[in-house]
């Protein structure tokens, strides 16, 4: 081989790298060891995690634990998937650019919207793109952040935005309703707003009833309603488009998709009405034929001057690699559960969630559900005597994550955690749970 | 020649096939539960209750199939050779996925405290330290999701120190013509104007242009080493100093560090800032687009700018640090593509220092042996005469038709390969863009570079006839599917 690269040594394959930039010395890392052995080393410390089944999770706030069915798994753990790139040649990759363009027409359906992208990195870029693309369509610097979504995506806009100059002002929320605070809505709101940010379900779990006053009021001005939602609670609440948001963003993650500490995820994108389907970010599959056979469905991706390989500095964003293989997850998930499925899970959800919430408001010291709006599946419990803080990590001491501390969210004297419950968790998964707080409080 | 045929299913897409009322998956109930909630819809307001949802009705067989069905009508690394240029489609070892696949990752909530995942962080923590060792950075930041979202956090770093040094009038980036097209897009969402940095005829930056182009207006250069000819930019070290003395930064873009592993590494030529795609170089598998992770590494000066968390060590263990003084912020919700970084954590323990310098070594032979192997009549290259190739090799396809390295790139997934990255960079004419990575033995490169010649001989005799011919579908009708009306169904 070497002899045909016509070098006389592999030395001088890198001849080209100058002297000056060249490590003249190994890499100091440990050397290679067999699969075995990684495999033990690896696991063993893994191991020292505390996670399901051994311990119990009741956290939420943008990731939330939910049963993925071993059938998921099992696509995608398909080599044919997990091992392509980027579908760049249509005929040879017909099943992803399929694949994808199922997901994207599922997700337009649970919506309510006309155009979703085959995926972006998580909910909370997913939402800094929306806020970017509001100011890009509207030309205005200003975009309100609804105070009762979650400071992770709150956060991520402020990184996403700040180099467009944009200035995100936050507004309140009903503090014993949880629901976002219609007054200051109207105050805040005028003609320079790009865009308002609201999230439904809000952070706290509650659903925000008034949300068509609430997109109604900022289109009245000219600006775009983003709604940021976890796609599950769709099973009982109101798709985004049936109360006229412009854009949807959200976390995919509960749809087949694990927890995985952080990632990867699924960034929802999409869009009501077609003409902004121009102005996404994001890659787009769409349906066509074969040229010699008109009759032969196939697919491609679209509208691909909007993107970065193309438009270059003009592109509507800069992303390239996304989550594709989490949108699978996502279709597949959909399509097991079905339309029956899907509302039943939703039931056995709100069901097991309020059970739990009735159950730890009998708990000596603890207000549950804090905030008397309705809630899918998380709630706020607030502690009479005890610091959130503290609750949270002996709770986790006995095996039992729950309660993440809204710091601050709720006003200085509110001591106070957040609760997730889903179909994964059992009535002795609650019972245990009380205990545990019963104990701490 | 081998003889292939893509599988085909006329596969009908989900909302054609089930019945009503089929479900493919029982949910759990809890009987005792479920009597105290009669109706439980009735506990969301009726204002924002919904009606129905529209899914599809299938039994889970039925699901496996349809998907099933389409992942064999999808070629992949373990299916054969995929040498798309840049995008280093390597092998993507198995023991990773069963790693990744235990459920002390999979059902790890990124808000449990951090004392109850120690394990993952001490991994994440070692990992950080390898990078920083491979690369020469002082340290890492893991929460980027992709190379894209490396950049931007790269770039706005820049932005940032530089406001924070007096520099607020800097506002241009310079960007060499031969950058993928996410170094310009990253760079202007960052604010920034993008200043074109031309190659000169051997496809390399001169730092006397680069001089030419600097101004008090210079925020910094994004830079690709090996660049995208799959060169070694020879004056990067003057080309990073030049730009520091007119005030700058430089951002290294480690899209192509397959190719210098144990080699060289971007601290050393003088970057400031430096991302790494773990999808490309640290083999963990690219999902059909995605997901990656594009950890992003800086020097000792811009610790403070990382985008947050970064993970800690203190004297109660591991952490996730959200406190650093003046980082640019967090660019994604929770920690990091965190299933990823713990499958590259393998890849680089299973290689060690000797076998990541192997890595390298391998890929680069491999790049260079296939572009000596093809024909040098029928596929020239249009840059670089006279010097050594890196991890990949650009050429153009020699000819009057138009169109004609698709044509090339169509035919070559007749044979059961993947086509090479086609018409980039930008500068080369009719490009293919070949990088088989060390992961192909000597007779699957034989075989590709076989291939390109019998196609370039039957172009140019007239006997190619239609392409392709052997994959699933035939040539896709991509113009008719541009149209926003295409891009769902309804149910």
């Amino acid at each position: 081989m070497l002899q045909k690269t016509g070098a006389s040594s592999l030395d001088e394959l890198f001849s080209d790298v100058p002297e000056e930039v060249r490590l003249k010395r190994k890499l100091r890392l440990p050397e290679g060891v067999s699969e075995y052995e990684v495999r033990r080393d690896v696991l063993a410390r893994l191991g020292q995690n505390r996670t399901p089944p051994g311990s119990l999770c009741f956290l939420g706030g943008g990731v939330w634990p939910h049963y993925v069915p071993a059938a998921v798994e099992s696509i995608t753990s398909r080599q044919e998937f997990y091992t392509s790139y980027t579908p760049y040649q249509a005929e040879v990759s017909q099943g992803m650019l399929q694949a994808l363009f199922e997901y994207q027409s599922l997700m337009c359906d649970l919506l309510g919207m006309e155009a979703c992208n085959s995926s972006l990195y998580d909910w909370a870029s997913a939402a800094g793109e929306a806020v970017r693309m509001a100011a890009r369509i509207t030309g205005r610097k200003r975009a309100l952040i609804a105070g009762n979504a979650g400071p992770q995506r709150h956060e991520v806009i402020r990184t996403y935005t700040e180099p467009m100059g944009i200035k995100l002002d936050t507004v309140g929320f009903d503090r014993s309703k949880g629901t976002l605070d219609a007054e200051d809505l109207r105050r805040k709101v005028s003609d320079d707003v790009a865009c308002l940010y609201v999230e439904n379900p809000n952070l706290f779990g509650v659903i925000e009833d008034g949300v068509a006053d609430i997109v109604g009021a900022v289109q009245k001005a000219g600006g775009l309603a983003l709604v940021g939602i976890d796609p599950i609670s769709l099973s009982l609440v109101k798709e985004p488009g049936g109360y006229g948001a412009d854009v949807v963003v959200g976390e995919g993650q509960p749809l087949g998709i694990a927890m995985n500490y952080g990632g990867p995820h699924l960034g929802i994108f999409a869009v009501r009405d077609i003409k902004l389907a121009r102005s996404m970010p994001g890659r787009l599959i769409g349906i066509t034929t074969a040229v010699s056979d008109p009759g032969r469905k196939a697919f491609a991706m679209v509208l691909q001057a909007r993107e970065q390989h193309i438009r270059r500095e003009g592109a509507t964003s800069n992303v390239c690699t996304n989550q594709s293989l989490m949108a699978v997850a996502a279709a597949s998930y959909l399509s097991l559960l079905g339309k029956d499925g899907f509302r039943r899970l939703g039931e056995t959800i709100i069901s097991n969630s309020h059970y739990a919430a009735k159950r730890l408001s009998k708990v000596k010291g603890a207000n549950s559900p804090h905030f008397s709006g309705a809630f899918f599946k998380e709630f706020v419990v607030s502690y009479d005597r005890a610091r959130a803080e503290a609750v949270f990590r002996r709770l986790a001491k006995k095996g039992v994550m729950a309660g993440h501390p809204l710091s601050g969210l709720l006003g200085p004297k509110v001591e106070a955690g957040l609760y997730c419950v889903t179909e994964v968790h059992t009535r002795g998964d609650i019972e245990r749970l009380a205990e545990a707080l019963e104990e701490v409080l | 020649m081998k003889r292939f045929s893509q599988a085909y299913w006329d596969e009908p897409l989900l909302k054609d096939l089930g019945r009503p009322g089929r479900v493919g998956m029982r949910v759990p109930t809890d009987p005792a539960i479920a009597s105290r909630f009669r109706d439980p819809s009735s506990l969301v307001p009726a204002s924002v209750r919904r009606a129905s949802v529209n899914l599809p009705e299938l039994s889970e067989l039925q699901v496996l199939r349809h998907f099933n069905r389409l992942s064999q009508m999808n070629f992949s690394v373990e299916l054969g050779m995929y040498p798309l240029g840049s995008c280093t489609m390597k092998y993507n070892p198995k023991v990773s996925e069963m790693i990744a696949s235990s459920d002390s990752i999979k059902q790890a909530h990124p808000l449990q405290p951090s004392e109850t995942v120690q394990g993952l962080l001490s991994i994440f923590y070692e990992l950080e330290r390898f990078l920083s060792e491979i690369t020469g950075m002082h340290r890492f930041s893991l929460s980027t999701a992709a190379g894209a979202q490396g950049e931007l956090a790269g770039v706005l770093m820049i932005r940032k120190y530089l406001r924070d040094h007096g520099g607020e009038g800097r506002d241009e980036i310079l960007v060499p013509d031969s950058a993928h097209g996410t170094n310009p897009a990253s760079a202007a969402m960052a604010g920034f104007k993008v200043v074109k940095v031309p190659s000169d005829e051997t496809g390399q930056v001169r730092a006397a242009k680069v001089r030419e182009l600097c101004s008090e207006r210079t925020a910094g250069m994004m830079f690709t080493v090996p660049n995208t000819l799959g060169l070694f930019e020879s004056e990067v070290a003057d080309v990073c100093r030049t730009v520091h003395d007119s005030g700058g930064l430089m951002y290294y873009d480690g899209a192509n560090m397959n190719a210098l592993l144990g080699r060289a590494r971007p601290g050393d030529m003088g970057f400031d800032i430096a991302h790494l795609n773990l999808h490309k170089t640290f083999a963990t598998p690219h999902g059909g687009g995605g997901p990656g992770a594009g950890p992003v590494g800086v020097n000792r000066k811009l610790a403070e700018y990382l985008p947050v968390p970064v993970v800690s060590k203190g004297k109660d263990g591991y952490g996730l640090d959200y406190g650093l003084k003046h980082s640019i912020g967090p660019l994604k919700g929770f920690v990091g593509n965190s299933a990823i970084l713990l499958r590259a954590y393998v890849y680089i323990r299973l290689l060690g220092a000797s076998g990541l310098a192997d890595v390298s070594s391998l890929a680069v032979i491999a790049a260079n042996y296939l572009w000596k192997s093809l024909d040098p009549e029928a596929f020239p290259a249009s840059h670089g005469k006279g010097l050594q190739r890196k991890h990949e090799a650009v050429v153009s396809v020699k000819s009057e038709l138009p169109g004609a390295a698709m044509t090339v790139a169509k035919a070559v997934l007749d044979y059961g390969m993947h086509a090479p990255t086609v018409y980039f960079p930008l500068i080369v004419h009719e490009a293919l863009m070949i990088e088989p990575t060390e992961s192909e033995p000597v007779e699957m490169l034989d075989e590709y570079a076989a291939a390109l010649n019998q196609i370039y001989r039957e172009m140019k005799e007239g006997t190619l006839g239609e392409v392709p011919k052997n994959t699933s579908v035939g040539k896709v009708d991509e113009v008719k599917a541009s149209h926003p009306m295409t891009l769902r169904v309804h149910w």
